[in-house]
């Protein structure tokens, strides 16, 4: 007490490399180099790492970054939303509705969408806070609620589970290409037209290059990937995030505003899938009642293998950003280098396991959990 | 001198349950005031009381003088009222300089964007465990690897930082080994130099002893009075926090060790 001076010599001296290299992020980051190895030895030639190829793990990796970046901060804060895979079915089904059964403009579908939506975010989170109980019950209940009226609306207003002609629909719409579109076109042709990427040389693309752009998907995972990490780690609501999920209980004492900041976190998680949703709705054009089925799994799933911690208060966007990407990639790559497509089960639990392991162990080392 | 905080005959009933039955004690700057009590004894629900989170069934809160009502723990906190809860104090997943500005996290505006000023921050927390002794590997390292006392120790120093009059601590010392006590015990008699009024919470005699200018005992909810450091012994106190009688058979079996 009375000796400032010295150091706890009990205290082992860290290099400055150490330091550098243990961080919640360093699971996700040794998952990617790992993955990225396998695949460049077993399926370079297969055409995964070509222009196309390259777009196609991306998107689906984009995908999963949407949805994992609500999970991610929902996790941190310390409770789950089993809801999102039916979120994104519904919300879906609520654009076809809205824009193309009652034929309002595309724009004011996609705000009234948002709104529902969040909306139904925002009452998981007040079940969830009001109650006390998990959050696992509140939103698995949540999960058989919207699923159901995804079904029900469509087949009871039109007898289909498909509602196509969103795309139509969508037409000329100044809010739709916001999700729809595609960014870099000029670009990509000029690539095309000095040669170094490749063209569509035959058919009535001819002299197009393959890639026409970047998905509005891609920049919407982006900037939400952006958006999240800097909440949490720059923020004062960030820094109330990470303590509603430490201990709710000690945050409240400190004067944190626990319940809000929760319930703002399960509106979030409905805002993504409902980005998720719209972006998929543009894309094919049509909303199915299907939609978004064990996404919930997939975003919690990423989220984990990016080193977030399950009960709260500890993880990473960009590690939930590197799990999605393992995550598309793993998933795209063996459909690539043709492997069983019913192998990627198999795979998918060993990265898994394997990824929760290492977390574990970085974790242990960061926080001194015993 | 003046007390900062006075306690007139606070009951608190909680359905048929009569927790505090009237207690009155004055607290005053610049003095470590030792509330002892058996389990059950209402220590507890009467720090509660101050700290905002129960409201008095009847009785009356005077704060500097003027009388006050806590409708939540908020309001105690602004008026200066700082509570360390024991296994309450800190997240242990996050840093020390997370938890150190939890809640009142500095601001610093980049285009208009309020951001978390980390600089500041860790400075301000750097230069606080120095002045309360503990050496930090750096701000960022996780209350998790700290020991049980200098988490203690950081909840008590981040009171003190954010302008605590009053510092409720309770059962600061229950959990902790020999030399964390002393630790704790020390960052406590600092404090009271500050001439913050400390409200220490222990069921221990000796760990009272050490620190303490005055003690209250509490028993069955009410108060057994009030004594200044000297004008009572240890074994005394021991006897009236466990209501006398029994224990005095007891230690008899126990050859006096209790």
């Amino acid at each position: 007490m009375t000796d400032t001076s010295s150091t706890d010599e009990r205290v082992k001296e860290m290099s400055g490399l150490r330091r550098a290299m243990i961080r919640p992020e360093l699971g996700g980051m040794v998952g990617v180099v790992a993955v990225f190895t396998f695949f460049l030895l077993f399926a370079f030639d297969s055409g995964m790492f070509n222009m196309q190829g390259v777009m196609n793990w991306t998107t689906v990796s984009a995908q999963f970054m949407i949805i994992a970046v609500g999970a991610c901060l929902l996790m941190i804060a310390g409770e789950f939303d089993l809801s999102v895979g039916s979120m994104i079915g519904f919300a879906g089904m609520m654009i076809a509705i809205f824009g193309v059964v009652l034929g309002w403009p595309m724009w004011i579908a996609i705000l009234i969408t948002f709104a529902i939506c969040i909306a139904f975010g925002a009452l998981n989170g007040y079940i969830v806070v009001k109650t006390g109980l998990p959050s696992f019950i509140v939103t698995l209940a949540t999960l058989f609620i919207l699923r159901g009226f995804t079904i029900f609306i469509p087949q009871t207003v039109e007898s289909k589970t498909i509602i196509g002609g969103i795309r139509e629909a969508a037409e000329g719409d100044w809010l739709a290409p916001l999700f729809g579109g595609k960014v870099g076109g000029p670009i990509f042709q000029w690539l095309g037209d000095n040669g170094w990427i490749s063209t569509f040389t035959r058919g009535n693309l001819e002299g197009q290059p393959v890639i026409d752009g970047i998905p509005m998907l891609i920049i919407w995972a982006i900037a939400l990937v952006i958006f999240g990490h800097i909440v949490l780690t720059r923020t004062r609501f960030g820094n109330w995030i990470f303590a509603a999920g430490g201990d709710a209980q000690a945050a409240r004492y400190a004067g944190v505003p626990v319940d809000a900041v929760k319930i703002k976190m399960f509106m979030f998680t409905a805002f993504c899938a409902t980005v998720f949703a719209v972006c998929q709705v543009m894309e094919f054009g049509s909303a199915g009642a299907d939609r978004g089925l064990l996404k919930e799994f997939e975003a919690i799933i990423a989220v984990v293998i990016g080193g977030a911690l399950l009960t709260g208060g500890y993880g990473s966007v960009i590690g939930a950003a590197l799990g999605a990407l393992i995550f598309g990639v793993v998933q795209q790559g063996l459909f690539f280098a043709n492997v069983e497509s019913s192998l990627f089960r198999v795979f998918l639990g060993v990265i898994l396991l394997l990824a929760v392991i290492l977390n574990t162990y970085i974790r242990r080392l960061i926080t001194g959990e015993r | 001198m003046e007390p900062i905080i006075q306690m007139k005959g606070i009951e608190k009933h909680f359905g048929s349950v009569i927790a505090l039955a009237g207690v009155t004690v004055d607290f005053y700057p610049g003095e470590c005031h030792c509330l002892l009590g058996d389990n059950g004894a209402g220590k507890s629900t009467f720090i509660k009381t101050m700290s905002g989170v129960h409201k008095p069934t009847h009785g009356e809160i005077m704060f500097e003088g003027k009388p006050m009502q806590f409708d939540d723990p908020r309001d105690s906190i602004a008026a200066g009222i700082a509570t360390v809860y024991q296994d309450l104090a800190m997240i242990p997943l996050m840093s020390v300089s997370r938890n150190f500005f939890m809640g009142n996290e500095p601001i610093k505006k980049i285009a208009g964007l309020r951001f978390f000023d980390h600089e500041h921050a860790n400075e301000v927390t750097m230069r606080e465990m120095r002045n309360m002794g503990i050496n930090l590997r750096g701000p960022d390292q996780a209350v998790g690897t700290l020991s049980g006392g200098e988490r203690q120790t950081v909840a008590i120093a981040r009171a003190v930082h954010f302008g605590a009059k009053v510092l409720i601590l309770d059962e600061p010392t229950s959990a902790l080994g020999v030399r964390q006590t002393a630790n704790v015990l020390a960052t406590v008699d600092k404090v009271r130099k500050q001439g913050i009024s400390v409200v220490f919470i222990t069921h221990n005699v000796r760990h009272a002893m050490a620190v303490g200018d005055r003690f209250t005992v509490l028993n069955r909810g009410k108060t057994y009075g009030t004594a200044m450091k000297g004008e009572i012994s240890p074994e005394e106190l021991q006897d009236m926090m466990a209501g006398g009688q029994e224990l005095a058979t007891l230690e008899g079996s126990l050859g006096g060790t209790v």
